[in-house]
């Protein structure tokens, strides 16, 4: 009993800390300074000709972003599994949405014979 | 709140300790459990919206790229900006609850809600330009130099207006939260010990940034060069 006792206190503590887990400012400041870099990339981006691919470089900076912003200022980074799980599943379902909505659309000239 | 004061005699926690909560770290990362499943539900809800601008910008190629020429590129480029220093402020306002700073925490809420002042004023005034330029769908829509297009460009425009008008409706929801927060902090509620409502207000915050990051170069960069 005394041994579970203990055992639930060091539970609660490493919960303590990863509560308390404080994102140093430098490291804020640091993705703000990639979040404006990279708007000004994607904005020089639109303007230099780089034909059918200026949409998915505009793309892949904006999940770039969308990524620095989910981990280090929503904390993601330190947070629990079960919070990685459902950050990764809201894309698994966001994915769903535009995997069968375009598996129709996509296909509906198709015809077999 | 007598409930509060009963459990906090009882389990000798914080006073903001639920008595459904075995301790403070427990009832914060539930709190953010249900922030992120909320979030989830959004991601959905902004999905539709951008399901349907995939489709139509896939249908409407020419037109599209047509009407986003008139969008503008300066005013949307500084409100990314304005936004970006909002996400900044708001990620310190949960350094300065953590480490005790109450008055720069309050400095951090008011400058967030300025800041989400001045992207709303920003879009409104290019919501002025567009019903002046008679971009807004409807029997007065226009698009020089492409009138041929017109028709489809007017899809453009239903999903601009939509997908920053339930944009910009976050952003005012935002602005009721941070008021709500701004209170509680001029109060000195939060610390160290208790800062969950900063943590899950900001997480709303940073998500409806991240919706503007995608949606500042499909509705303003697309055309920018053909």
């Amino acid at each position: 009993m005394e041994r579970r006792h203990q055992k639930h206190n060091q539970e609660l503590e490493t919960e303590s800390a990863r509560m308390h887990h404080v994102t140093p400012p430098a490291i804020y400041f640091g993705v703000f300074a990639a979040l404006m870099a990279l708007t000004a990339v994607t904005v020089a981006v639109a303007y230099a000709d780089l034909g059918w691919l200026s949409t998915p470089i505009a793309l892949v900076i904006a999940s770039i972003k969308a990524a620095l912003v989910i981990l280090y200022f929503m904390h993601v980074r330190w947070s629990t599994h079960l919070i990685w799980v459902v950050v990764i599943g809201s894309f698994v379902w966001l994915g769903v949405l535009f995997v069968l909505t375009f598996s129709d659309y996509l296909s509906r000239g198709i015809t077999l014979a | 709140m007598s409930a509060e004061a009963h459990t906090g005699k009882e389990h000798h926690g914080h006073p903001r300790l639920q008595h459904h909560f075995e301790s403070m770290a427990q009832q914060h990362e539930a709190s953010s459990l249900g922030m992120w499943l909320f979030l989830t539900t959004e991601i959905l809800f902004f999905g539709g919206l951008f399901v349907a601008y995939t489709l139509y910008r896939w249908l409407y190629y020419d037109a599209f790229i047509a009407a986003s020429e008139h969008q503008n590129i300066l005013l949307g480029g500084i409100n990314t900006a304005v936004l970006i220093c909002s996400s900044l402020t708001v990620a310190m306002s949960v350094y300065f609850s953590q480490t005790n700073r109450q008055r720069a925490l309050v400095w951090m809420l008011v400058i967030t809600m300025m800041l989400g002042l001045a992207f709303l004023g920003i879009k409104a005034v290019e919501y002025h330009e567009h019903f002046e330029h008679h971009l807004v769908p409807g029997d007065h829509f226009q698009l020089p130099g492409a009138p041929h297009l017109a028709a489809q460009a007017q899809m453009f425009y239903v999903l601009y207006f939509f997908m920053t008008g339930l944009h910009a409706f976050h952003m005012v929801i935002g602005l009721g939260i941070y008021a709500w927060l701004l209170i509680r902090a001029v109060k000195k509620e939060f610390g160290p010990e208790y800062y969950s409502p900063i943590e899950a207000g900001g997480l709303y915050w940073h998500f409806v940034d991240i919706v503007w990051i995608f949606l500042f170069p499909l509705l303003y960069l697309i055309g920018r060069h053909q």
